[in-house]
């Protein structure tokens, strides 16, 4: 039978084109406007680092000022970067399994056969845990080692897109570039990674650019590199040198940390605390112990990666789907009330209450399966749309989670099952109808 | 092959109740074709519907072809109209945009009928209407005694035992209504037992029994003009 119900729900749409092209259109309009705010509420609420995202963790320890919280909106939040001596110090534990700390610096970059233009990069200060704690790829070369963190080694490992700008996309490794008057020479070559958020440095924008290269982190005070990200302050002091600086209790650090255990990350955690205790002794963190360690998702959520208005506008987004399965329910009982002296007909004719609720529900299925394909296509419209306004930000969620042909079945499935939601009613009541009322006046 | 006792039906609404049966009780053989005539607002329509098995009713005992109608379900009811009675209405009920062939079919998809059956038979219930050459026509395309006879095709297309016609040539000039008649006739004369309800007593006349209904109880019983069917009887509702 639901052959003969399919044929009679595209003859139905063939007597009301314009009742069913408008029911289509209702349907499709909710969709596109579900699936275009989800997809930017994804890219936003999206934890790139996988199952990872519950081994790693980033510090937080309250060093601010005794008489103003860090955060005035929520005062029990610790700062979210360190000083350079705490970053040292949890960096000095043995307790994780890896454990970087790291800054945004940049400066002009030029090779020394001048095959290049000189030009400002990026460049992350870290230590060699970074790579593989973030899973970072790698095109050519790798990591440096261990001793390159110690020395420091003047190495460096570029981004894809840097590598072709500098070395026009060749294997670069054992090449060197001119920073800050010194050659550092190319150790790695990153293939794409632009990870959405870019979680291990959300405070200085988690949808910011990626660097374009990576430089062991004790070149930052041999160099006297600075920040180019955010840098606060809350205490009044004298600050004549570099030093002064690092030793000062400004925060622009951030730390992170590999535990893969509940002992180890129990055991950091203590670590923490007593460090914290230690320094109160020598007048340091005045506020009362308030040290956090967040996992990537805890991370994220601290720092408000998702916004308020990002999780309000999901909800418009399925509340407007929710009117427009109203509207469709409304249009649907007026389109088969109208044909229930038909429905009466087919009564009379030995069609039961089951048969005529299941061909009007047919009907429904149908109509939202056109709702939910016009849909699916205005949706993808309204991403490509996105992505002219908004770029590399709306291409990377998309790319990490890609709408591709699974995506676009899974939207339709919704659109059906949603379509047959709305008309679960229609159909019920025109299944109710009495069949004898209308056969004297069809 | 239909049996009804003391069969009661009342339209209540917030205010009025109207008793549109009253302990009706008929009795109708197997291959009778019956006249059902009376007034306007007696009770014609409201017996048809639920000798149609599309209306309940509230007391009685209703048989159908030997079966106890009164506590079926929705799905037994709707299988037992289907294969044992077919309906022609005043006015045609043929659904529009579907052809003749398409509206002779749809009894037969309820049948769950294989496409091959449902063609023959369809096919020889034009050929009994004379409509083969207009299988093809939308009701739009065709003249009132000619959707008529679709309709008829219809109701027989599925061979039911019986037919129960709703003032079938109420919309009908009198030529035509003469030949939806001769039809009608004809498929009782095919062992189809016929009820017809009428106002006009000319048509009513040709049946074999005729019934008044006022009130919502048959009032009247003239004898049969036996025209070699079955003798029936009818029984006064109490």
């Amino acid at each position: 039978m639901f052959g003969y119900y399919m044929q009679l729900a595209l003859a139905s749409f063939r007597r009301n084109p314009g009742l069913t092209s408008l029911m289509i259109f209702a349907i499709a309009l909710g969709i596109a406007v579900c699936m275009i705010t989800l997809t930017s509420y994804r890219a936003a609420a999206n934890n790139p680092a996988g199952e990872r995202g519950e081994i790693l963790f980033s510090p937080s320890l309250d060093s601010w000022d005794p008489e103003n919280a860090y955060d005035k909106d929520d005062k029990s939040l610790a700062p979210n970067q360190l000083t350079y001596r705490d970053a040292k110090a949890l960096y000095a534990s043995e307790i994780p399994d890896r454990k970087i700390i790291t800054y945004k610096t940049g400066d002009i970059y030029t090779r020394p056969d001048k095959g290049m233009d000189p030009h400002y990069i990026g460049t992350r200060m870290t230590s060699r845990d970074f790579f593989a704690m973030f899973e970072v790829p790698f095109l050519h070369g790798g990591p440096w080692d261990a001793k390159a963190d110690e020395g420091p080694e003047p190495v460096i490992v570029l981004s894809k897109e840097e590598n072709e700008k500098a070395f026009g996309g060749e294997n670069s490794v054992g090449k060197t570039l001119f920073w800050k008057g010194r050659e550092f020479r190319v150790v790695g070559v990153l293939d794409h990674w632009e990870p959405m958020p870019k979680y291990f440095d959300v405070n200085n924008g988690a949808f910011q650019d990626m660097e374009g290269a990576y430089v062991p982190f004790a070149w930052g005070p041999i160099l006297e590199l600075g920040s180019h990200g955010n840098t606060n302050c809350w205490k009044t002091e004298i600050i004549d040198s570099f030093q002064a600086f690092l030793n000062s209790e400004c925060i622009w650090f951030s730390a992170w940390v590999e535990l893969r255990t509940a002992d180890k990350q129990q055991a950091f955690k203590e670590f923490m605390d007593n460090y914290v205790i230690d320094q109160k002794k020598h007048g340091r963190f005045p506020r009362p112990l308030n040290n956090y360690l967040y996992d990537v998702d805890g991370w994220m959520k601290r720092n408000k990666v998702v916004q308020d208005d990002n999780k309000a506008m999901l909800i418009m987004a399925f509340a407007f789907l929710a009117v427009c399965l109203v509207n469709t329910v409304g249009l649907l009982l007026a389109k088969f009330l109208n044909a229930a002296p038909i429905a009466g007909v087919r009564r009379a004719l030995g069609a039961s209450r089951r048969d005529i609720f299941w061909q009007h529900l047919t009907e429904s299925g149908v109509v939202a399966l056109a709702g939910g394909i016009v849909g699916g296509i205005l949706g993808v419209l309204g991403i490509w749309a996105l992505r002219a306004w908004y770029g590399r930000f709306v291409e990377e969620a998309t790319r990490v989670l890609p709408f591709d042909e699974k995506n676009f079945v899974i939207v339709v499935a919704i659109a059906v099952c949603a379509g047959l939601l709305a008309g679960l009613y229609p159909a019920w009541r025109i299944g109710r109808a009495a069949p004898a009322s209308y056969l004297k006046v069809q | 092959m239909l049996s009804m006792t003391n069969v009661s039906k009342v339209f209540r609404t917030d205010l009025i109740e109207t008793h549109a049966l009253r302990n009706f009780s008929l009795e109708v053989k197997a291959g009778e074709f019956l006249a059902v005539t009376g007034p306007s607002g007696s009770g014609k329509t409201t017996f048809l519907n639920i000798a149609g098995l599309l209306e309940p009713y509230e007391s009685g005992s209703y048989k159908l072809d030997g079966i106890e109608v009164t506590d079926l379900s929705d799905d037994a009811r709707s299988k037992l109209r289907n294969e044992k009675i077919g309906f022609i209405f005043q006015s045609f009920n043929l659904m529009p945009d579907l052809n003749v062939y398409d509206n002779i079919d749809v009894p037969l998809r309820y049948r769950r009928m294989k496409a091959a059956e449902r063609h023959e038979r369809i096919t020889n219930a034009l050929e009994i209407v004379g409509l083969a050459a207009r299988m093809k026509h939308i009701p739009a395309q065709l003249s009132g005694g000619q959707q008529q006879r679709v309709a008829i095709a219809r109701a027989i297309a599925g061979d039911p035992k019986l037919i129960m016609a709703d003032e079938p040539t109420g919309n009908l000039d009198s030529l035509m209504a003469r030949q939806v008649m001769d039809l009608l006739e004809k498929i009782n004369g095919m062992g189809t037992t016929v009820i017809m309800v009428t106002h006009d007593p000319e048509l009513a006349r040709r049946a074999h029994r005729n019934v008044q209904v006022v009130d919502g109880q048959i009032t009247d019983f003239k004898p049969y003009e036996v025209r070699g069917a079955t003798p029936a009887t009818a029984s006064m509702g109490a």
